[in-house]
């Protein structure tokens, strides 16, 4: 437990001092995709369930944020949990038709479902197809706050990350994230043992959804833009990078991991395939050599869980 | 007759074929996958790439070396199955004993790696694919027009497929393969060289989308994304289909293809989506998929 303390403390001195000497709205991107990568992982990592659609629950929260703060004037604070409760719902309905199959079953229809949305939103009136919901308002935060001040909003993105952060570190310690753990580990032991694991898995399904829907409606208004570029498949892939680089199943790990994937983004942006080039290169050094990824093997060498 | 339904019947055939065409390369699509995963129990995401690849691998022979499409039906595929060979012997294989989610992760970083590599080379933009002289043109059926090279397509891979069920469920060779399936250890402890068998099932898995994507070529423009969407689509397919049977994976491909093609007839809107949605009905009611097992 002491070592997961010293690192959150690091973590957080490190996010309230790099806006000093990183661009800002950067260290934003990199905290929206951080939330985004770790309510992933609450499903790969504790859950052992491969979701290949993450982007859908990303996507659907952008867009319904950006529309609910652009279209309806909804303040910021509103738009964010509207796109919230709207990622939450999809998760719903989409997890009760997934987790009916497991493993390879699960990521391939969790893959389709995403592509189904995605489609939709391809030809959806609201979302205007390839140009997405441009200058989203940032808006006044309670009527007190105006976003438009960079700070304000770091503040804001900042709170967003940590508090997503510690309710996911909560819920896998809780006697729910136990139960998760042993059905990742036997599924039907902890049938016998009388749990019944398709709830389970259906509320951290919903549970992972609803905060990657944060990360997403959160990007929407820093960003203020919703694009398609969300909801398509190769971000549901990139998470699954960003997780795996950091190392499945660790705490901190999905948010190293999407520290480095975002700042190689940022950099290697110039030159355009390259991208996904070196982004498969990752893919296959992980699994081939890396599998416990950055935190993972970290936490070998300190010999402490982190 | 001149109306099914209210929409003009020429029009109505028109799509029919186009499903029939696209469920051709489905049910290629989903039998590679189907043969891959029943003995290396590896989704191979990888399978769009390498689709492409074998259209690339085609429109390369045509215009470096002067090889026509009929050498390339032959060539392409084996080329492409020697790549897939390759991956088997040097990567997949280190997985065999890991979590099958890893086969999945790897794949799915190659298929980004390939399908990056071509798209640096020759862009976002098709290019075009003659279709072979003997097959221009086409008939009329009175109803309707069937282009020649459309109706060789869709023949071709229906006996491609059937060749693949015969060699799987009907021979000796098969009955080793369906075998090893079941129980690997027990096979090798028969004298079979079961990891040899393993790599030949890839190659053999991968030289079947190859070999859609020579046919596709001419149809469709040669892209490096052409396979990249394509596969989410096979996906659906295989979940619908379930992946126990491989004639189940050939009546699912060619019937998935019909019913999206008379989707664009009647409601165009939903074509895209049509083959998600069934697959979310099947889900509710048949889990296990309409030809699949439970396991």
């Amino acid at each position: 437990m002491n070592a997961h303390r010293v690192a959150f403390a690091i973590m957080v001195a490190a996010l309230l001092v790099a806006p000093l000497i990183v661009y800002p709205v950067f260290l934003m991107k990199v905290m929206c995709f951080a939330l985004f990568a770790t309510a992933f992982n609450l499903l790969i990592g504790f859950g052992g369930l491969l979701s290949f659609g993450h982007a859908m629950f990303l996507g659907t929260a952008g867009y319904a944020s950006a529309h609910a703060a652009k279209v309806w004037g909804f303040a910021p604070e509103f738009a964010i949990l509207f796109g919230t409760v709207c990622a939450a719902a999809l998760g719903l309905v989409s997890g009760l038709l997934a987790i009916r199959r497991q493993g390879i079953y699960f990521a391939m229809i969790t893959l389709a479902l995403a592509q189904m949305i995605f489609f939709f939103y391809l030809q959806a009136p609201f979302t205007h197809g390839e140009d997405g919901i441009q200058a989203v308002p940032r808006g006044t935060l309670f009527a007190l706050v105006d976003l438009n001040n960079i700070w304000a909003m770091y503040a804001v993105v900042l709170l967003v990350f940590l508090g997503g952060f510690l309710l996911i570190y909560r819920t896998i310690h809780s006697p729910f994230g136990q139960v998760l753990k042993a059905i990742r580990e036997n599924e039907p032991r902890a049938i016998s043992l009388g749990y019944d694991t398709a709830r389970y898995k259906l509320q951290a399904y919903v549970l992972s959804a609803t905060l990657a829907g944060l990360a997403g409606a959160t990007k929407a208004i820093v960003f203020q833009l919703a694009s398609l570029t969300d909801a398509h498949w190769s971000m549901s892939g990139e998470v699954v990078l960003m997780t795996l680089l950091g190392g499945l199943g660790t705490i901190f790990g999905p948010a190293v991991g999407a520290l480095v994937i975002v700042s190689m983004e940022n950099y290697l942006a110039q030159l355009g395939a390259w991208v996904t080039i070196t982004q498969g290169i990752i893919f296959v050094i992980c699994v081939l050599a890396f599998r416990r990824g950055i935190v993972g093997e970290l936490a070998r060498v300190l010999r402490k869980p982190l | 007759m001149t109306e099914i339904f209210g929409i003009p019947v020429q029009a109505f055939m028109g799509q029919l074929l186009i499903g029939l065409i696209n469920g051709s390369f489905y049910a290629l699509l989903s039998l590679g996958l189907a043969v891959i995963f029943g003995l290396l129990n590896i989704i191979n995401f990888t399978h769009g790439a390498q689709y492409m690849m074998g259209a690339f691998c085609a429109y390369l022979l045509l215009n470096k070396t002067g090889i026509g499409y009929w050498p390339a039906l032959l060539i392409a595929p084996v080329i492409v199955g020697a790549t897939g060979v390759l991956v088997e012997r040097t990567m997949l294989k280190r997985l065999y004993n890991l979590d099958h989610l890893y086969g999945l992760l790897l794949t799915f970083g190659l298929a980004l790696i390939i399908q990056g590599l071509f798209r640096n080379e020759y862009g976002t933009s098709g290019q075009p694919y003659a279709m072979p002289q003997a097959l221009s043109g086409g008939h009329n059926l009175g109803f309707m027009f069937l282009p020649n090279y459309r109706a060789w397509v869709i023949a071709a891979s229906l006996v491609v497929c059937l060749a693949t069920w015969f060699i799987i469920e009907r021979t000796k060779l098969g009955s080793y393969l369906r075998a090893a399936t079941e129980n690997p250890a027990l096979v090798q402890a028969f004298g079979i060289n079961v990891p040899r068998m393993i790599t030949l099932t890839y190659g053999f898995g991968v030289a079947l989308a190859a070999l859609a994507g020579v046919m596709a070529g001419p149809i469709y423009q040669v892209s490096p994304q052409m396979g990249a969407d394509l596969i989410i689509v096979v996906f659906a397919v295989v979940v619908i289909g379930g992946m126990g049977s491989i004639m189940g994976s050939i009546v699912t491909g060619f019937g998935l293809g019909i019913v999206e093609g008379l989707t664009k007839v009647f409601y165009p809107e939903a074509s895209n989506t049509v083959i998600f949605v069934i697959m979310a009905v099947v889900l509710l009611f048949k889990p296990a998929g309409l030809f699949g097992k439970e396991r």
